[in-house]
């Protein structure tokens, strides 16, 4: 095999933890290799340290036969390695062909860059126009901003950080299409994800680690998901399962709901529509956006509208957040830390911040600290989060732990429609799964659930209905079970743009 | 090489030990500011921390000033920190300090020479509502169009030094001063007076006023739902909104009580300690007031504590002044250290420091 990139023996401590142990692993030109592994298992520490980001505290990589220890990402862009960030750092007031020349050493004459881009566009089959401002694109778009100003390096590496996060079905499968083609011209793909499907239908090889190990190394297309997700996780997982539970009355029901956007480049909602019963969860999918928040925040009330959001019939566009809580709609925002709860505040504290009004823990405004630290503590024991306690300060928890006290804490207040915008982002696979369970077993008990996510496996294992909102606009619901990924594609509004601008 | 390690949380014991360790590093700082004049470190150092209260030439006068100074700062720190702990920003105690106390003094003036039980508490009432009505004007045009409420209530400060200026020399000058700018002395007027309550102790009613106002301020924030917004709102905005407090609410209750105490220090002052309303009748509480409130972490007890020692160091500097030459800008040079190791030191109970050699590449 022509190997490009051996790792052997990285180790990366940080204090109270260790990243990376003695991990090695080595991937040969035109090969497509998977880092697998839950949060926090190590692999942005170990990509980091490849791009030159992190230096290793021991242990050696050798690129293409010659000693490789970028002390910087210069170092590593010029001995062939690029990366695709997960978090896109685009300038939404300038145009493609700006953003790109921005990050080049020496960018050419921006009428000379915009020749190359559409060139290098049209020969992986990746549309973009370079005069557009980046504001005006759509995530997957760019993520192709992104994609080919990697290329125009012409790299012999390429690292993805979960690149499909951000994709419609239609668009993983044009990024696939360049991906292979990339392969066949004999690029190297390091592809960090932990959507199993996508690993298994792309990569050659993959190296899953645990805790900042190498736990195996196999071949993903001889492993089934299942498989993968259990050397992932390093237990057997447990399956979801619906309480099917008999639909009720609607409970909160939209019509149609218009919202101007928040911030300059936000997205406005257009005549929203649909309904939720009660005993049922309303998946509402669709790549980042599209107005999820702005949809989360009409709902919860953080952004009053004239007229349209409807609870058993009853108009209630104008209530506040508190007003809502108190008829029983509660919710859970995406962003957990500076939204869902305050990042230096204790657990009691924030077992307060949503549920003061259904359980009762101020009396004329003064505060029942003994109430709310028993409330806090139900969540914490019921949802299983693991902390050293409720005095804990909420950004010392994990993702996936924080993200269960958040959502536990609305469960545990009886809501009678709860909403939430993707429940089990940067969550890992055990916490997710108790999660998408609490979520069944509420709306098992009569409560109408909307889910909203950017994760179509998860929607379809748990939503009885699904609908796609795309651009502001929300399809009408239909049942989820039996949709293909192409009728959801579809619907999501297919790939963006895919006839050249 | 050194280097900071974020704390996972924020360490309570250095939370409570940097203001002792920013006191102590004033101390030998400032001792070293006092050597290079030429005078005794030492001295200097006790002249200003520990004659003015147990010196017997000086304590029993310097001894009631303390409180005396000590509570409009604690009265006006109090209600900027809360507005401190929301994000709202209120730099104009100064102002509001000045309107309160023209407008209290004018409810007595109007009285005179009635003597009645009721003119006090009305002119206490006048000029809490004094000082908040200016302070609800960044209120105002903040919740309105948007403005800064550092900039408005700033500049409102030096408006209000005009208006004092003008009531000096104007409506409010005593008739009877023979035409010298300034009110009457309200000193001199029992019904309106605001005199020492316990004799020797400098107290008078704004002593109370501020100590009732510091053990309200510690019921609002720990046990109260609106204190618990305004540190929600500080802290986390956005989880502020979803928790559902109202921003604008919160803009207009922040500006409004501290705009408040600052009138009530207003007033208490000028039918006290100064007696009248004279051109120069503030003396930048206000301000020093915004040092107060970061010096005891705005912390209900911490101000308490920071404002007798700020006054302190008022009475003390004074004193060194007067004793051994040492000019005013170094004793002013010497408090503004305080702010400044305060502020240093806090970055310990964020973070805490490693030693550690440089690594050889391997």
């Amino acid at each position: 095999m022509n190997v490009l990139l051996t790792v052997d023996g990285l180790s990366k401590a940080y204090p109270g933890v260790i990243a990376n142990d003695d991990v090695s692993f080595s991937i040969a030109r035109g090969e497509v290799h998977a880092l697998l592994g839950e949060n926090g298992a190590g692999k942005s520490t170990l990509v980091k340290m490849i791009y030159g980001l992190v230096q290793p505290d021991s242990g050696s990589m050798t690129l293409a036969g010659a000693p490789f220890a970028p002390p910087e990402p210069r170092a590593a862009r010029a001995s062939g390695v690029a990366m695709v960030f997960q978090h896109f750092s685009l300038f939404e007031a300038l145009n493609v062909a700006e953003n790109i020349a921005l990050g080049m050493e020496n960018p050419p004459h921006l009428r000379d860059l915009a020749r190359k881009i559409t060139e290098v566009s049209e020969a992986y089959g990746l549309p973009l126009d370079p005069a557009r401002l980046v504001g005006h694109l759509s995530a997957g778009e760019r993520q192709r901003v992104e994609i080919i100003r990697c290329l125009l390096q012409g790299p012999k590496l390429l690292i993805m950080d979960e690149p499909t996060s951000v994709l419609t079905p239609q668009e993983v499968e044009i990024l696939f299409a360049t991906l292979r083609k990339l392969k066949d011209e004999g690029t190297a793909i390091l592809y960090i994800s932990h959507k199993l499907e996508e690993i298994r239908a792309l990569c050659d090889s993959a190296t899953i680690l645990r805790r900042g190990k190498v736990v195996a190394t196999c071949d993903p297309r001889e492993k089934s998901a299942r498989e993968l997700a259990e050397m992932m996780v390093g237990k057997v997982l447990q399956q979801t399962k619906a309480a099917g539970a008999d639909l009720g009355d609607v409970a909160l029901e939209v019509k149609d709901l218009s919202l101007p956007p928040a911030t300059q480049f936000g997205t406005p909602l257009r005549d929203v529509n649909f309904a939720v019963q009660r005993g049922e969860i309303l998946g509402i999918g669709g790549v980042a956006g599209n107005g999820q928040d702005e949809l989360l925040a009409a709902l919860s009330g953080e952004r009053g509208t004239r007229e349209g959001v409807f609870l058993n019939g009853q108009p209630i566009s104008k209530l506040g957040p508190t007003a809502r809580r108190r008829i029983g709609i509660l919710s859970g925002p995406e962003e957990r830390l500076g939204h869902a709860a305050a990042p230096d505040m204790s657990l009691t504290e924030n077992a307060l911040l949503t549920g003061h009004v259904r359980e009762e823990l101020a009396r004329n405004g003064f505060l029942n600290w003994t109430k709310t630290r028993v409330f806090a503590e139900r969540v914490v024991n019921e949802f299983d989060v693991r902390t050293p306690g409720v005095s804990s300060v909420a950004r010392s928890l994990s993702g996936g732990n924080l993200q269960k006290f958040v959502i536990g804490r609305e469960v545990l207040q009886r809501p009678e429609v709860l909403i939430v915008n993707q429940p089990t982002w940067g969550v890992d696979a055990a916490a997710a799964a108790a999660i998408r369970q609490a979520l069944l077993d509420l709306a098992g008990q009569g409560s109408a659930v909307v889910v909203i996510s950017q994760d179509l496996d998860e929607l379809m294992e748990i939503s009885d209905r699904f609908a796609a909102l795309n651009g502001g606009r929300l399809s009408d619901a239909v049942p989820a079970a039996g949709l293909t990924l192409d009728q959801i594609g579809l619907m999501l509004g297919g790939a963006h743009d895919l006839e050249p601008a | 090489m050194i280097t900071l390690e974020r704390r996972p949380e924020p360490s309570r014991m250095w939370q409570a030990l940097t203001p002792v360790l920013a006191v102590v590093l004033t101390m030998i700082a400032g001792g070293l500011l006092f050597a290079a004049l030429g005078k005794d470190p030492f001295e200097a150092i006790r002249t200003i921390f520990w004659d003015p209260l147990f010196n017997p030439q000086f304590a029993s006068y310097s001894r009631p000033q303390l409180l005396v100074k000590a509570a409009p700062l604690i009265l006006i720190a109090i209600g900027l920190s809360l507005g401190f702990r929301a994000g709202i920003w209120n730099i104009g105690a100064e102002g509001q300090y000045i309107i309160g106390a023209i407008c209290g003094a004018a409810v007595g003036l109007a009285f005179y020479p009635l003597e009645a039980v009721y003119i006090f508490p009305l002119m206490v009432l006048a000029g809490a509502l004094g000082g908040t009505l200016w302070a609800m004007i960044p209120a105002v045009l903040k919740i309105r169009f948007g403005t800064n409420e550092i900039l408005v209530s700033l500049m409102l400060v030096y408006v209000a030094e005009q208006v004092l200026a003008s009531m000096a020399l104007g409506a409010l000058r005593n008739p009877d001063g023979g035409g010298f700018p300034g009110s009457r002395n309200l000193q001199q007027y029992p019904s309106a007076a605001n005199p020492e309550l316990i004799a020797g102790t400098g107290a008078h009613w704004g002593v109370f006023a501020a100590f009732i106002a510091v053990i309200a301020a510690y019921v609002l924030l720990n046990k109260h739902l609106l204190g618990y917004q305004i540190k929600l709102t500080g802290q986390a905005p956005r989880a502020a909104r979803f928790a559902g407090v109202r921003p604008n609410m919160l803009i207009a209750l922040c500006l409004g009580i501290s705009g408040g105490l600052a009138g009530l220090a207003g007033l208490f002052e000028v039918a006290g300690p100064a007696g009248q309303i004279t051109i120069d009748f503030n003396s930048f509480y206000g301000f020093t007031a915004i040092i107060v409130a970061f010096l005891g972490r705005l912390h209900p007890i911490g101000i308490l504590l920071a404002g007798l020692l700020m006054a302190l160091t008022y009475i003390g500097g004074e004193l060194a002044q007067f004793m051994l030459g040492i000019p005013s800008a170094a004793i002013q040079a010497f408090q503004g250290m305080l702010l400044f190791f305060l502020l240093g030191v806090d970055v310990l109970s964020n973070f805490r420091i490693r030693f550690k050699r440089k690594q050889v590449a391997s």
